[in-house]
């Protein structure tokens, strides 16, 4: 049976093999393991483009597969981001606060040192008491299960709520995007009890290894992250290639035809909105240690709306166009807005790509809606020759959000 | 008390005296009272300044001003009084104060000032209110009064209630009426009088009043056995209550001595590491203290040892204050004028409470306005065509920045905004159509690809106008009409600029309402929505009409976008921070009907004023509340408020 | 022997228009039944109603020996309790394999966490090679079904049905847009089920009915105008003015 799980997924084992070549690389070239020909501060963008490849994935499975455009998921990003970043930002500060008052005359009392952390760490919003959410703060294992716990409880009761009244197509879209912007004003708040519009900074300290330098740690983390990003490109393959990936990809098609055939669609869109928010939840998790700070604006509508851009420039409804669309747009992004583009003199006008990166990503954006639906991976069809029925004009599903011809043919 | 019949002796010369007044001489009147003028002291000084303010003369006021001023100035020789001015350092020109006529230059040495002190300079002061207040000048005499409401006085309530009877303006005698009304409240000693004052403002809304009777109605809370037996108390009070907590309940007590205070926490501590002894602390060793146990061990053996002050560590300020009375005691003591203040309050805050329901019924019909205009373009595009605009907000956003170059070009901000609106709507309708023609036909039937295409195109564009504007606010000035607001009371108000959004929404309404049931275009959109084919086959052209309403749904949006820049801020991103606004508003309305879309706006703007109002110190929950309201809504009317039925919703 | 449905009493309407009117209808356990009647007369309609897609506003459908109230329940639920339906238009997943198709539809347990960890079995494998031979795709199995033909695609989803195994199957119009050939295959497909589960057809052509040789119902209005042989109410006065005379 495993060999057959891999026969359905040729992608599997190249891209298995490609992530493992790179992170092996750029192990080599860094400057904790190897020749320093990547800087650490890269390696952070490279570790950090993996959890965004891996969010993608996630993006992938709710909208490529199931047709939920999700304008939420970089939500439960940052949710997962928050919820580490908590833990991290106490222990880190509980260690200081333990070494500043060491040198008191009387050893603190337990309360004393919670009442210490706490204005060290709200003293920016004016309070110094731990708000309920902290509770498990001080728990590297209770938080880390905080992470999976509250985007899916977050995903679960919203998806319950929108799937329940049979909201779907471009509704569903509006809510979720909703939905992120509520979340996103509530933690602007300074008494949501995460630091308001400070967010949480300091993220790229590890509590208690204040002598590793940030390059190895910096490793270790694209690590995770190559390890997170495999172990979940195996779950989506796994997910998508057997029964139920028949099934999510006939809710995408004709949702209708699938609940008439006794399956409840409810429920599987559930399933996969809830599962694609841990996902996302996870791969924010690996994201925010390594960008050192995070806060609301990070949770912003347009972050996830980026994310389905990421998705369709990669080619959606195919796990390795998702990967190649995050990576892709974000390096590529990175690059013109860190000022590294060259300028084009136009002698009327020099075109700076800081300014002006934004719109060519826009109008690339639109041009691969028009011209090339199926995204980059659309290119791997051209190799494999993979062939698309011709319906003759007709469309794929009823429904609106489903594949249409011009999409599934090359 | 004696200024009190001062003034009433001041009143009663001025209908005596008056009549002598003719051919007195204020000279004689300052000559008369020399002495109490000479010793200028504030204890011996009244009657002079009485009878100087009570002569009738014309001259008085000259009188007192100058005297106010340290401008007067005494003869050496003869003990005259004059005004004087300065001619050099040495030498002073005096004037008579009848006529101002000049007397000719004098040395300094010859002349002595009179130097009022502070206090009697007061006295002239309120003296010279009475001049203010019966001044021919009708301006002069309301300015005397406001100054009155700002800044009253006891020493004013004679002269104002004096001046009252003579008024001739019905106006300023009304604003006579109320002040001396306040002044009675405030300074009055008859209780009978200030009662009655106080009922006069029942159901009043001006911030006077309540600012008259707030200070009647302070109080403090205090023990209840440190009050005389005739204090005028409010209530009882619960030490742990929100009124008053144990901790200053108990700060109470040692104030008066009937309890001692307790080492705190803080001090024990302080005691305790000023007091260790080789690693220890009363037998405990220094590691050990990290509990609140084991602190209070140690300083329990300290205490005993006399080392430190007692402590009790049964001890609970809870249980010490729970045997005090605490009350809550007027300032004021007189409880019928206490009492008339609560009952009138209570009307006043009624009334209030009433005006502030509509001031906030304003607030949401004039958000619900914008939101309307914001979303009426997003109806049509949304609504009828069934197509999602992620750029609409930054169609806004151009007819916004349309309208800040038009005034750029002409700089009479009445006639620029006349002709920024049609030049927005033809920016935006040109664009709209544009990219109609380039990107949405081409996506028919993929609204979830629209979406993001247009999402491309918006991202695009506000880079683009990021790039032309830069990123600071650029300023869309209202004319000056349209400046101020329509004031109905001190509660009740509203700026015109929302009246004028108010109006352009409804006529944005009846625009559309012509345009969709009286037109050819109408008609023909209309045809295309519910069948396409059909519309077709019947010679219609799919094609342009779709085209023309893109282009109408966005050149609207443009004409928002002047309206919105008005009273916000133009930025790049003012789009962005109405798109998810306007969606609501169209999927809570109901998509494809205009009444929905109008009710969707309603209930969005009257929702989100209705909580910012339940929770007015963070608009941020509010956002926040009335989107998961909204979340809540969808559930139970999946369809909008409006929804279509049956087939023809296609579900 | 009691009834496999009853429905009785339903109305419904659309903003004023009575699309079902007081309609009562039963059918048996293997009972073969033809629905005709004119555009509008309420045919899908009452299949919406049946399949949980349509609430009725009054009148109950009840269901099986135990007669359960099906108003009320979800489409999915009133699926796996045993009721099948066929679309108007052919409604297959295009995109994916005429064995997925098949594979999806064969009955087994259908919660999400099953589904992912569902490993088709010996029997499942042999069920669907079986029904394909029986709709005559065994050739097509590992084509993409949008490649099918329309015929293929209407034999396709009647597979898909049988695959459920249901205990009703509600047709409608399965011979629309057919050859002459493939109607008569099709109509062998439906004599055979009909033999183990009761069978509705909606279809226009009286012909293909005449060949199902059942007993037929006529909807007229939203109400049923005559039910019996297809010879008894074609000579019907009431139907021929409404329907056959037109």
């Amino acid at each position: 049976m495993k060999n057959s799980f891999f026969m359905k997924n040729p992608s599997l084992l190249v891209f298995l093999g490609l992530l493992a070549l790179f992170t092996l690389g750029v192990t080599l070239m860094s400057e904790a393991y190897g020749s320093g020909l990547v800087s650490t501060s890269f390696v952070k963008t490279l570790g950090k483009t993996l959890c965004l490849a891996l969010v993608a994935i996630a993006m992938d499975l709710v909208w490529g597969y199931t047709g939920i455009l999700s304008l939420g998921h970089f939500a439960f990003f940052g949710v997962g981001g928050y919820m580490i970043g908590m833990w991290l930002m106490y222990a880190r500060t509980e260690i200081i606060v333990v070494n500043s008052m060491a040198s008191a005359p009387i050893p603190p009392t337990a309360s004393e040192l919670s009442d210490a952390i706490g204005s060290q760490i709200f003293g920016v919003v004016g309070s110094s008491d731990f708000p309920a959410i902290w509770m498990f703060a001080d728990s590297l294992v209770l938080q880390l299960f905080m992470v999976v716990l509250v985007p899916g409880l977050v995903a679960l009761v919203f998806g319950w709520l929108a799937f329940r009244s049979r909201v779907t197509g471009v509704y569903l879209s509006i809510l979720t995007q909703a939905m992120t912007l509520a979340l996103s004003l509530y933690l602007f708040q300074n008494d949501s009890g995460l630091r308001g519009n400070n967010g949480l900074s300091g993220l790229q300290n590890l509590p208690g290894a204040d002598n590793i330098p940030q390059s190895v740690i910096s490793i270790w983390f694209l690590w995770g992250s190559a390890l997170a990003l495999a172990l979940t490109y195996i779950a989506t393959s796994f997910v998508v290639s057997g029964k139920f990936g028949s099934v999510i990809r006939g809710i995408r098609d004709d949702e209708a035809r699938v609940r008439f055939l006794g399956y409840s669609v409810e429920g599987y869109k559930l399933f996969v909105f809830v599962l694609t928010a841990i996902m996302a939840a996870i791969g924010g998790a690996l994201y925010y240690p390594q960008a050192g700070i995070i806060n609301p604006a990070e949770i912003a509508p347009i972050a996830s709306i980026y994310l389905a851009v990421w998705v369709a420039i990669g080619g959606r409804g195919r796990i390795y166009g998702a990967v190649i669309g995050a990576v892709v747009v974000s390096l590529v992004s990175t690059w013109f807005t860190g000022g590294q583009a060259p300028n084009i003199n136009l002698g009327f006008y020099v075109v700076k790509w800081v300014d002006w990166w934004q719109v060519l990503l826009g109008l690339s954006f639109v041009l691969v809606t028009l011209f090339a639906p199926k995204g980059i991976g659309g290119l791997v069809d051209l190799f494999t020759g993979r062939l698309a029925p011709s319906r003759k004009g007709a469309p794929l599903g009823p429904d609106a959000g489903s594949l249409r011809e011009e999409e599934a043919e090359k | 008390m004696i200024r009190f019949l001062s003034v009433v002796f001041m009143l009663i010369m001025t209908l005596g005296l008056a009549a002598q007044a003719q051919d007195a001489n204020i000279q004689d009147v300052l000559q008369e009272h020399r002495e109490a003028i000479e010793k200028s002291s504030r204890k011996t000084i009244a009657p002079a300044i009485d009878a100087i303010a009570a002569s009738g003369l014309p001259s008085a006021q000259t009188v007192l001003q100058k005297w106010q001023s340290k401008d007067m100035w005494q003869r050496k020789s003869d003990g005259q009084f004059f005004y004087a001015e300065k001619v050099d350092s040495k030498t002073y020109t005096i004037f008579a104060f009848e006529g101002g006529t000049p007397l000719g230059d004098i040395a300094k040495a010859d002349l002595d000032q009179l130097k009022p002190n502070s206090g009697i300079r007061a006295m002239i002061g309120a003296a010279l209110v009475q001049f203010q207040l019966n001044d021919p000048d009708p301006v002069r005499r309301q300015e005397a009064i406001l100054a009155i409401q700002r800044d009253g006085e006891a020493s004013h309530l004679a002269p104002l209630r004096a001046s009252i009877a003579s008024e001739a303006d019905p106006d300023i005698k009304a604003l006579k009426e109320v002040t001396e009304r306040l002044l009675t409240i405030s300074y009055d000693t008859d209780d009978a009088a200030r009662v009655t004052a106080i009922q006069g403002f029942n159901g009043a809304l001006s911030l006077e009043a309540r600012a008259a009777l707030n200070p009647v109605l302070s109080t403090k809370i205090t023990l209840k056995d440190s009050l005389p037996e005739t204090a005028n108390i409010k209530r009882k009070i619960i030490a742990g209550s929100d009124a008053l907590s144990v901790s200053d309940a108990f700060d109470m007590l040692v104030a008066s001595g009937v309890t001692q205070a307790q080492p705190t926490v803080s001090e024990r501590k302080d005691a305790l590491a000023a007091n260790i002894v080789d690693g220890k602390v009363g037998g405990v060793a220094v590691a050990d203290l990290n509990t609140q146990d084991a602190r209070d061990r140690a300083y329990q053996t300290l205490a005993e040892a006399g080392t430190v002050p007692a402590w009790d560590a049964g001890f609970s300020e809870a249980d010490a204050v729970k045997s005090a009375a605490f009350v809550e005691v007027y300032d004021e003591s007189s409880k019928a004028v206490t009492d008339a203040a609560e009952a009138t309050l209570k009307t006043i805050d009624r009334a209030v409470g009433l005006n502030q329901t509509l001031d906030l019924a304003l607030d949401g019909l004039s958000l619900a306005s914008i939101y309307f205009l914001a979303a009426i373009g997003l109806a049509i595009t949304f609504g009828v065509m069934g197509v999602i605009n992620m750029a609409h907000g930054e169609f806004i956003m151009m007819g916004a920045y349309t309208g800040y170059v038009v005034q750029q070009i002409i700089p009479d901000y009445t006639l620029s905004i006349i002709v920024a609106i049609p030049a927005a709507f033809m920016v935006t309708f040109a664009a709209g159509v544009a990219m109609e023609r380039l990107i949405i036909r081409w996506l028919y039937n993929r609204p979830l690809e629209t979406l993001l295409a247009s999402f491309g195109v918006a991202i695009a564009l506000q880079q683009i106008a990021k790039n032309i504007f830069g990123t600071q606010a650029r300023p869309l000035t209202s004319p000056a009409w349209l400046d101020g607001a329509l004031v109905f009371n001190d509660v009740l108000a509203i700026s015109y600029i929302r009246i004028a959004i108010f109006v352009l929404a409804g006529i944005f309404l009846a625009v559309f309402l012509f345009i969709m049931k009286k037109t050819r275009l109408g008609l023909e959109t209309r045809a295309v929505t519910q069948n396409p084919r059909m519309a077709a086959s019947m010679g219609i052209n799919p094609d342009r009409v779709n085209m023309l309403t893109f282009g109408l749904g966005s050149g609207i949006a443009g004409i928002a976008g002047v309206a919105i820049g008005l009273y916000a801020k133009v930025t790049s991103e003012m789009g962005a921070d109405y798109i998810v606004q306007s969606f609501m508003t169209v999927v809570v309305g109901g998509v494809g009907n205009i009444w929905g879309t109008l009710l969707g706006a309603l209930g969005i703007g009257f929702l989100q004023k209705g909580i910012e109002w339940l929770n007015p110190s963070n608009t941020l929950a509010a956002q926040t509340y009335m989107i998961v309201f909204i979340i809540i809504f969808i559930q139970f009317r999946p369809k909008g408020i409006i929804a279509l039925k049956g087939r023809a919703a296609g579900d | 022997m009691s009834q496999l449905l009853e429905v009785s009493g339903i109305s419904v309407s659309f903003d004023g228009f009575k699309a079902i009117n007081n309609l009562s209808f039963s059918i048996g356990h293997a009972e073969m039944r033809a629905i005709i009647g004119p555009n509008g007369a309420g045919k899908t309609t009452f299949m919406d109603i049946v399949t949980g897609k349509t609430k009725p506003d009054e009148g109950s459908v009840l269901w099986g020996d135990l007669s359960r109230n099906l108003i009320g329940m979800n489409e999915a639920k009133i699926a796996r309790i045993g009721i099948g339906r066929k679309f108007q238009r052919p409604t297959v997943f295009e995109d994916q394999s005429v064995f997925d198709n098949l594979m999806i539809a064969v009955r087994n347990d259908r919660s999400p966490l099953a589904v992912l960890f569902f490993r088709p079995k010996t029997k499942d494998n042999d069920k669907v090679h079986e029904l394909a031979s029986t709709i005559g795709l065994s050739q097509e199995l590992m084509r993409k079904s949008g490649e099918l033909s329309h015929g293929q695609k209407q034999w396709l989803e009647i597979g898909m049905l049988l695959a459920q195994d249901p205990k009703l199957l509600l047709v409608d119009e399965p011979a629309a847009g057919m050859t002459l050939g493939e109607r008569e295959h099709t109509t062998d497909i439906l004599k055979e089920a009909a033999k183990t589960r009761a069978v509705v057809v909606i279809e226009h052509d009286m012909e293909f009915i005449r060949r199902l040789d059942c007993k037929v119902t006529v909807l007229h209005e939203g109400s049923v105008l005559a039910e019996g042989a297809l010879d008894h109410v074609t000579k019907n006065q009431d139907v021929i003015d409404v329907y056959l005379g037109r």
